[in-house]
């Protein structure tokens, strides 16, 4: 392998072990002595806990011990935690209830954590469990977060009175309802957005081990963010202090966001290795990951928006219950909040914007981030007003967004956020040519010609990622700081160890940050290996999440190598004695300007040390330097997609026929890694908008637990995706790139939708648009048709 | 899952031997539904009594003007047997519906039809050409074979040996897969044998797989997709859950029936 280049499409280095089987995963650890554990879990959606018999199952074969809430009390352990501040309109703190990682008293969804079983194999461990007799008082349930805030309903915690964990607003309410009342036009619509279960292929899992010589607790966790893991479990949970707590997450397959929190499970696991003075295991079966990860979205929304006769948007105004679930889980009452309406505004200039949120509690499982996190949420809002509107006031859905669009930078919005730079339009007009809009009107006569209905869908999508600004997110009530760390250490003869807080699960850093380094350094990629997921390895760090880790993580190796650049340069000065300013470096050279004087990188990072060509008082040996880098500002990727489908009226079914996407995310390191990205958000955007759905019904049981029920998208269900980049470059990290991790989730549902209402005619169809959804909405059509 | 025994007979007599002998016995023929169950521990068998090295339940021929399947064929040898795709083409294509390709790999006909799943693809086949169910004491006609929801004429210490298809004139199969399980939401399948005519449904009756008369009926005026048109099922006696209402699924019955109509007829 030679010296990569930024920009070039490099094959995915780790890819070889992942799909040789070689991956190190948490299930492929084992530790001497190991037990096994396992959750007994409620069966019921709400339910007092009269009294809880342990007995048989304690002398069951096998049993090392059977532990439940109270054990957790006696030993102090705190329950889990939410990390985001959220104070309602009239400034009182959110409400929340206490999250203990074993229920104490109550259960409160189906599939929370009544007791652990740990035994000497999984399957004596569940023989166990079914010999725990558990005393339930079966109470009503609150499910549907339309209705949990009612008089009469079931109360899922004394704290939240109506089931309200905060009543937030963002915005000017005054100036947004002046908006509205010199509009000429105004669209209301109401919307959910479905509920998702984020599926991960490999299930949560967890190992807790202790270590009674030194008093040293290990958890091996399938986590995107070990670092804050740790911070959780010490400074907050009380299983130990930072120094005497270390958390590894290895290979991890897959997070989308559900492996950001800090659960119950792996909790117990890490407490109960003391306790039980036994490694513990527990890898959570495909049904656990239904029942209990955390669910991603599940909002219901009434959203209006004031046009002129011109067609300019004047006003936004949005209401929104957002299901939190019946536990707030680590980050939740950020996703419907702050990472939700500070992107209302969209790709334009929105005068005035009024947000208001209710966070709910229902007895379901806890919802928390899931790809994009708030922003596919809010793009689905604003991208259905936009094609609503269009439609009402018979605009060119295209040409009304062209009139709207933001036009110069930066762009300050009413909520928050103030764009750095973008050129929305150049998107825009790139997908209208890639997906041929003006031969639409032909195609929907080929297919009306067989009896099919075919439709056309935008989605001008913006984010907010490379998330974020410490200082910001401080007060915004963020209960941590979103910076990233780096470290390069420089080996004697010159290959390069990179230990990040970012972490892979999926993402291809392996790969796209050896590209960085070895661009930089002039080196091979070979020569670069990139270590990152170990608290003990890597000091400290903030993990991967809200498309964090090209430009936040990145930037921190950058700027740690800044330093190891500038240090090598002082070394080099030394070797080749030139004055340090005339030292240059270039193609992994240091050369005396104007000679032909030189050393390699690899000959430099040896001088330095073995310290023999300068005096050690005056420069320090070694080459090893570490950075934390603090953004600036949010990143803003943005982009046009471009959905067309094919609906058969007959059975309902949908063929997405045509995608295209434009997609600026500034600089591109790795564009073939990037265009991976882009499918996946497409794919999982897709199944949000067609196809997947978590449903409970009335009583609280989760009716789409398994894949019998819960329709994940398929390798056929997607077309050949047209992918194409505009490049604004990003002005506040040193690289110029924005983030492309969730862009495809966020910006496809409503592209999907806009497409479906456009062949179906009308509007009345919710997410997920199944076959069956379609059918009914295309009776309504065919009516129309006929009666036409 | 919980501890049980595991026993491999070579021979039907054998497995028969066993199944008698050994309390609550299961037959294991693929596996595809009571291997899942059985790991949710929602099925307990204390014995199990794998078929698949019982070659007298393999092997797939025609015999005189019938095509006789060994039960332990799995999907995939069904799909792909030459005998099969030259004798009745909408059968191998059936069995290509069935599952994924590594359900298709492990499950069989015997299994299939010996469960009697409402959402399986084969009920639908056998009561349409009137097929015969062979076990190791008797032959049960189709009709009297399926019984409603996992119910079937078998007895206790019966094995299927072999399903055995009178060879139709034409035989089409259209299925509405579900969403997410990809069995049959709606499953149709057309046989026409001389002037008996036959359309079965698999997939939505609320009582398992079952013919549609009026199908039937109209087909007999005049074998042709247009001979189905604005026939209806209606949602009566239909199932229905968060994929498909009643009311979807019966007016997708209709639907499938035209489609397996045209399929039968090569179109």
């Amino acid at each position: 392998m030679s010296v990569a280049q930024i920009g070039q499409s490099v094959r995915r280095t780790e890819d070889q072990r992942f799909v040789t089987g070689k991956g190190r995963y948490v299930d492929d650890i084992g530790r001497p002595g190991q037990a096994h554990a396992f959750f007994l879990r409620s069966p019921h959606a709400h339910a007092r806990i009269r009294r809880i018999d342990l007995h048989e199952a304690q002398h069951a074969p096998g049993v090392v011990a059977v532990l439940t809430g109270d054990d957790l009390a006696a030993d102090k352990i705190g329950g889990l935690i939410c990390g985001w501040m959220i104070h309602s309109k009239d400034g009182s703190p959110m409400k929340a209830g206490p999250h203990p990682a074993l229920a104490q008293g109550k259960v409160r969804y189906v599939g929370d954590h009544v007791a652990v079983v740990i035994a000497e194999t999984l399957a004596e461990a569940k023989d166990a469990a079914e010999k725990i007799v558990v005393d339930y008082e079966v109470l009503p349930a609150a499910v549907d977060p339309a209705k949990t805030q009612a008089k009469g309903a079931a109360q899922v915690h004394d704290e939240a009175p109506n089931n309200t964990v905060f009543n937030w607003h963002l915005g000017d309410k005054a100036a947004t309802d002046a908006a509205f009342a010199k509009a000429s036009h105004v669209t209301t619509i109401d919307l959910v957005n479905n509920r998702l279960v984020a599926n991960a292929m490999e299930p949560r899992a967890a190992v807790g081990d202790y270590d009674s010589g030194t008093d040293n607790f290990t958890l091996y966790t399938t986590s995107q963010n070990p670092h804050v893991a740790r911070l959780v479990l010490s400074a907050f949970i009380g299983i130990a202090p930072e120094n005497k707590l270390r958390v590894i997450a290895p290979d991890v397959g897959g997070g989308f966001g559900s492996k950001i929190f800090i659960y119950a499970e792996e909790t117990v696991c890490v407490w109960a290795a003391k306790k039980v003075g036994r490694p513990v295991k527990w890898v959570a079966e495909r049904t656990e990951e239904f029942l209990a990860s955390a669910h991603g979205r599940d909002h219901v929304t009434k959203a209006e928006l004031a046009t002129d006769a011109a067609g300019k948007i004047l006003g936004l105004r949005v209401h929104t219950k957002a299901n939190l679930g019946a536990y707030l889980s680590t980050f939740s009452s950020s996703v419907p909040t702050y990472l939700y309406a500070p992107l209302l505004s969209g790709q334009y200039d929105i005068p005035a914007i009024y947000a208001e949120v209710d966070g709910v509690y229902t007895n379901t499982a806890p919802v928390d981030a899931y790809r994009g996190a708030g922003r596919p949420e809010a793009t689905f809002v604003v991208e259905r007003l936009m094609e609503v509107t269009a439609r009402q006031i018979g605009m060119d859905p295209a040409a009304f967004r062209q009139r709207n669009f933001v036009r110069s930078f930066p762009h300050q919005t009413p909520v928050i956020m103030c764009y750095d730079i973008g050129d929305y339009n150049a998107s825009l007009k790139k997908a209208l040519e890639l997906a041929d809009y003006k031969g639409l009107g032909r195609r929907k006569r080929e297919s009306a010609r067989k009896g099919l209905l075919r439709g056309l869908g935008f989605s001008a999508y913006i984010e907010a990622c490379g998330i974020a600004p410490s200082a910001a997110v401080g007060s915004l009530g963020a209960g941590v700081g979103l910076w990233e760390s780096a470290e390069v250490r420089v080996n004697p003869v010159g290959t390069v160890e990179i230990l990040t807080g970012s972490h892979a699960h999926g993402q291809g850093h392996e790969t796209t940050f050896a590209q960085l380094v070895s661009a930089r350094l002039g080196i091979p990629m070979e020569q670069v290996s990139i270590i990152h997921g170990d608290t003990d390895k890597v000091q400290m760090g903030m993990g991967t999440y809200g498309s964090r880790s090209g430009a936040v993580g990145m930037s921190a190796i950058v700027k740690a190598l800044d330093k190891v650049e500038a240090k090598a340069k002082k070394v080099a000065a030394y070797c080749l004695e030139a004055s340090e300013s005339d030292i240059e470096f270039k193609d992994g050279r240091f050369t005396v300007k104007g000679t032909d004087k030189g050393l390699s990188f690899g000959e430099v990072a040896l001088q330095a040390y073995v310290a023999h060509k300068f005096d050690g008082q005056e420069l320090e040996p070694g080459l090893k330097e570490g950075a934390f880098y603090d953004p600036k500002n949010f990143t803003f990727p943005s982009g046009v997609h471009i959905a067309e489908v094919e609906i058969d009226p007959e059975t309902g079914v949908t063929r997405v026929d045509r995608w295209t996407a434009v997609d600026d995310f500034g600089v591109l390191i790795n564009p073939l890694i990037v265009e991976g990205q882009v499918h996946g958000g497409i794919a999982q955007g897709i199944g949000q908008a067609m196809m997947e759905g978590a449903v409970y019904d009335q009583s609280g049981q989760l009716v789409t637990a398994s894949y019998m029920d819960y329709r994940m998208p398929r390798a056929e269900d997607f077309p050949l995706y047209q992918i194409a980049t505009t490049s604004t470059p990003c002005p506040s990290n040193p690289l110029g790139i924005k983030g492309c991790g969730e862009a495809g989730a966020i910006a496809s549902p409503p592209a999907l939708i806009n497409a479906i209402t456009d062949a179906l005619g009308h509007e009345d169809i919710a997410m997920p648009a199944t076959p069956q959804a379609v059918w009914k909405a295309a009776q309504k059509t065919v009516h129309k048709l006929a009666a036409e | 899952m919980y501890a049980f025994d595991y026993h491999r007979p070579a021979t039907v007599r054998q497995a028969a031997g066993l199944l008698a002998k050994k309390e609550d016995a299961k037959l294991l023929a693929g596996g595809q539904t009571l291997l899942p169950t059985m790991k949710q521990r929602l099925a307990a068998p204390p014995h199990l009594i794998d078929l698949s090295r019982v070659d007298d339940l393999k092997g797939i021929a025609v015999k005189g003007r019938s095509l006789v399947i060994g039960a332990m064929s799995t999907h995939y040898e069904v799909t792909t047997s030459a005998i099969v795709g030259e004798a009745i083409p909408g059968l191998a294509a059936l069995a290509g519906l069935i599952g994924d390709p590594a359900v298709r790999h492990k499950g069989t006909i015997g299994g299939s039809v010996a469960n009697n799943d409402p959402s399986a693809d084969y009920p639908a086949a056998l009561l349409a050409m009137g097929a015969t169910v062979i076990t190791n004491k008797r032959k049960i006609p189709a009709d009297e074979y399926f019984q409603g929801l996992f119910t079937t004429a078998l007895e206790d210490g019966e094995i299927i040996t072999k399903v055995s298809f009178p060879i139709p004139g034409k035989f089409g199969y259209a299925k509405f897969r579900h969403p997410a399980s990809r069995y049959a939401l709606v499953g149709v399948a057309v046989a026409k044998r001389g002037s008996d005519i036959r359309v079965t449904v698999t997939g939505a009756g609320a009582d398992g797989v079952f013919r549609w008369a009026a199908a039937e009926a109209a087909l007999k005026a005049r074998f042709a997709v247009k001979s189905l048109d604005g026939l209806e099922h209606g949602p009566e006696g239909i199932n229905g859950d968060i994929h498909g209402s009643p009311e979807y699924r019966g007016h997708l019955i209709g639907v499938m029936a035209k489609r397996a109509v045209a399929s039968a007829l090569g179109k």
